[in-house]
């Protein structure tokens, strides 16, 4: 699945993402394949998604997340 | 013998670098800011011991030297600069010991750049209450420098950090990455390419491959950094979770809700525009009060005569037009500053990204614009960390519509004029709606204007929106008392050195005059008169108003008269207007000015300058300030770019005269039809 169906306070494991689509400063922060991935918040009407990726929080909009595949680890 | 040297201070966005700027320099520092001086500049000066000098230079926040924000490009331009003045001796990298591996990867990279560069881990009073532990000794070892804590809230580690950048010259200046193992294939045919230069330096800024092929290379990069990073940290940095409090969680909950995070930022507003508008009236009348008795004053010692007048009507009451505004401006930057350093700011660009897309805007956006309320010209600068350039730039060309303090001298005098003091449904006041309703139109204005701008800028650009949320923090004072001072300081400097050499040069103008309708003023006026049953009071009105239409200034005015009659002003406010194209701040110390040279010199009572706007009439015997005249000066202050000062700011943030002339031309052209249209309407 995609990161932006991720519910709040389950936890992921970002899997792969198309480098093309992803902007530089995502990887910057510390996120990539292997990273461990928490919903925090989402901003209401399709708004920013607001995440904590090991241990940096950070938000990206939804558009993104699309473009990140992840895999549940813990419900 | 004293010897100097140049530090350059780098770090991720909120690490507190600037706080280890401000305990390093104290008040020794100098920003270079408005037109003509480089903005980025924040330079310091410190004693490290009795033999060495140091020149700081902090430079903007950025998350690696891997550009995509101007911000990171101005870090870029340094190092590679080594004719710059400011080209580091050493550099000295701050890190967050909350998030030292996220810092790190800017550290790697400097450090491969083969500079001398020292670790600062800040914030080290958080690893008590985080359960943070660092071994230094481990951490040295394996990033091959100094590593010195830090803590600004705590005043530790800075004896030790001028004992590091004493010794800067021992510090190794080996690599920590050999760039040929992120892709050997690439970087050997590079090499290859470009012999005898440092294949890392050179590659940053002139790989010729296509963008996707480099990204992929510094997706490679920046994994093998990590790596390396992980394995630093692994032997020296550790976490117990369990001793770890967690109020961030808490707060964020509700700071971004989706209902009580709006409800509060707009709680917030409110609570600003209140203090801005309510509690700064104590000082600012106090500050009224201060300028009036130096006004009487001074009129008692100095001999009566133009001069006088000039000094006391035109200067001092030009001054005091600026520095009662100290007040006000001083709330908003408080407030502004609270709002960033406690780390708030983001959640508001968390919230409000989803509101600013649609006008091609980005929740990033929404700091240039609160900003904007105190001054354009911070705000305008503020926009640098939006990477996409559609975005950056709408938010630049709109920022000036937000209602600026400049505005509010020219507000508060023209709504007293026109507006009643009344109150509606018992306990609104009418002028404090109106002021209130300037703001919402400026604001409603920018973003009217985003949106057709949205519309008509074509970008294949794609926007995107990575923000940190940064710890919440509770404010240092020494920072925030820093930036209030600072942007005071430069808003009235800035504005004095406009209004004092203009208002000597309308006096001078109003002083003098061609001709003989100038010189023989007296005698030309008697002579018309001489029928009529004059009192000596009001012929030496006539003569002096007759002196000041047929001075330079007069001529002047009466040949601008045609373009703003339409709007309902007479020469004396089209004189005033013209010169708030310098600064709109200067509206209320021309007109004074120009009233004080065109009264005689005996007359009383005319230092309140509302009073005098209010007796001042058309030739025809009507008043000027008219309900329909003042709607009309209120919507041109509202809507025209009447400060040389942010056209400026725009040129260099742009760097596009094409948008600069726009911005310029299109807000004063809408200023004008807009002031000319409520003008007719309500005359």
């Amino acid at each position: 699945m995609t990161l932006d169906l991720l519910q709040k306070n389950q936890v992921a494991m970002i899997t792969g993402f198309n480098l093309n689509e992803i902007p530089l400063k995502f990887i910057e922060m510390g996120c990539f394949p292997g990273s461990s991935i928490e919903l925090l918040q989402r901003a209401p009407f399709g708004g920013p998604l607001y995440f904590k990726i090991n241990e940096t929080h950070l938000s990206i909009r939804m558009d993104l997340a699309r473009e990140i595949s992840i895999e549940i680890t813990k419900n | 013998m004293k010897h100097t040297i140049n530090i350059a201070l780098i770090g991720n966005p909120n690490v507190g670098k600037t706080s280890v700027f401000n305990m390093l320099t104290g008040l020794k520092q100098k920003v270079g800011n408005y037109p003509g001086i480089t903005v980025e500049k924040k330079v310091g000066v410190f004693k490290v011991n009795n033999q060495l000098k140091a020149n700081i230079l902090d430079l903007p926040g950025s998350y690696s030297i891997n550009a995509t924000s101007k911000d990171e490009q101005v870090v870029l331009d340094l190092l590679f600069d080594q004719n710059n003045e400011h080209y580091p001796d050493v550099v000295l990298v701050v890190a967050d010991v909350e998030n030292i591996k996220r810092n790190l990867l800017l550290f790697t990279q400097i450090k491969d750049l083969g500079l001398p560069t020292i670790l600062a881990v800040n914030m080290a009073d958080r690893m008590g209450p985080k359960g943070i532990s660092l071994d230094i000794q481990s951490l040295e070892a394996a990033l091959d420098t100094k590593v010195v804590l830090l803590s600004v809230r705590e005043n530790k580690g800075f004896e030790e950090l001028k004992g590091a950048i004493a010794s800067y010259k021992e510090l190794s200046k080996e690599k920590i990455i050999d760039i040929k193992s992120i892709d050997t294939a690439h970087f050997e045919q590079f090499a290859a390419a470009n012999p005898n230069k440092d294949v890392y330096q050179h590659w940053l800024v002139q790989d010729g491959s296509s963008s996707s092929e480099i990204k992929k290379i510094q997706h490679k990069e920046t994994v093998k950094r990590y790596q390396i990073i992980n394995e630093a940290l692994n032997k020296s940095y550790a976490v117990n979770a369990l001793e770890a409090s967690d109020i961030r969680s808490k707060m964020d909950r509700v700071l971004t809700h989706w209902f009580f995070g709006y409800a509060i930022f707009f709680g917030i507003m409110l609570l600003i525009f209140q203090s801005v508008f309510d509690w700064s009236s104590i000082p600012m009348d106090f500050i009224d009060g201060l300028f009036a008795s130096l006004i009487e004053s001074l009129k008692e010692t100095l001999p009566a005569g133009k001069l006088t007048d000039l000094i006391t009507d035109g200067v001092i009451a030009g001054i005091n037009g600026v520095v009662i505004f100290i007040p006000q401006i001083a709330i908003l930057f408080l407030f502004i500053s609270l709002l960033e350093e406690s780390g708030y700011m983001s959640r508001v660009v968390f919230l409000m990204d989803r509101i600013m897309r649609p006008f091609g805007l980005n929740g990033k956006s929404i700091v240039p614009l609160i900003s904007g309320t105190a001054c354009a010209i911070p705000a305008i600068m503020s926009a640098r960390n939006i990477e996409n350039w559609k975005e950056r730039l709408i938010t630049i060309l709109i920022t000036p519509f937000t209602t600026c303090s400049a505005r509010i001298p020219v507000y508060v005098i023209i709504i007293s004029l026109v507006v009643p003091d009344k109150k509606v449904f018992g306990f609104i006041g009418l002028q404090g709606l109106t002021m209130t309703g300037l703001y919402i139109l400026g604001f409603f204005m920018a973003i009217i204007s985003a949106w057709i701008l949205n519309k008509i800028i074509k970008s294949k650009q794609k926007s995107y929106f990575v923000v940190e949320m940064p710890t919440y923090r509770l404010p240092l004072l020494k920072n925030v008392f820093y930036t209030v001072v600072e942007k005071t300081k430069s808003f009235v400097f800035g504005a004095g050195k406009i209004i004092l050499p203009l208002s000597v040069l309308l006096w001078f103008l109003g002083t003098h005059g061609p001709g003989d309708n100038f010189t023989n003023a007296e005698e030309i006026i008697t002579s018309t008169y001489v029928d009529q049953q004059l009192s000596e009071e009001d012929l030496q009105d006539k003569v002096a108003s007759f002196k000041l239409e047929s001075s330079y200034m007069g001529l002047i005015g009466k040949s601008i008269e045609p373009v703003v009659r339409p709007l309902g002003y007479d020469w004396k406010i089209g004189i005033a207007v013209i010169a708030s194209f310098s600064a709109r701040e200067v509206f209320v110390g021309t007109l004074a000015t120009i009233y004080s040279v065109g009264s005689h010199a005996d007359e009383e009572d005319i230092s309140l300058i509302k009073d005098r706007m209010m007796r001042e009439t058309f030739p025809d015997g009507t008043k000027v300030f008219t309900l329909a005249t003042g709607v009309s000066i209120l919507l041109f202050y509202a809507f025209a770019m009447q400060c040389i000062s942010t056209v400026a700011i725009t040129r260099k943030e742009t760097n596009s005269l094409k948008w600069t002339v726009i911005q310029a031309v299109g807000m004063t052209l809408f200023a004008y039809i807009v002031s000319f249209v409520a003008y007719q309407l309500l005359k």
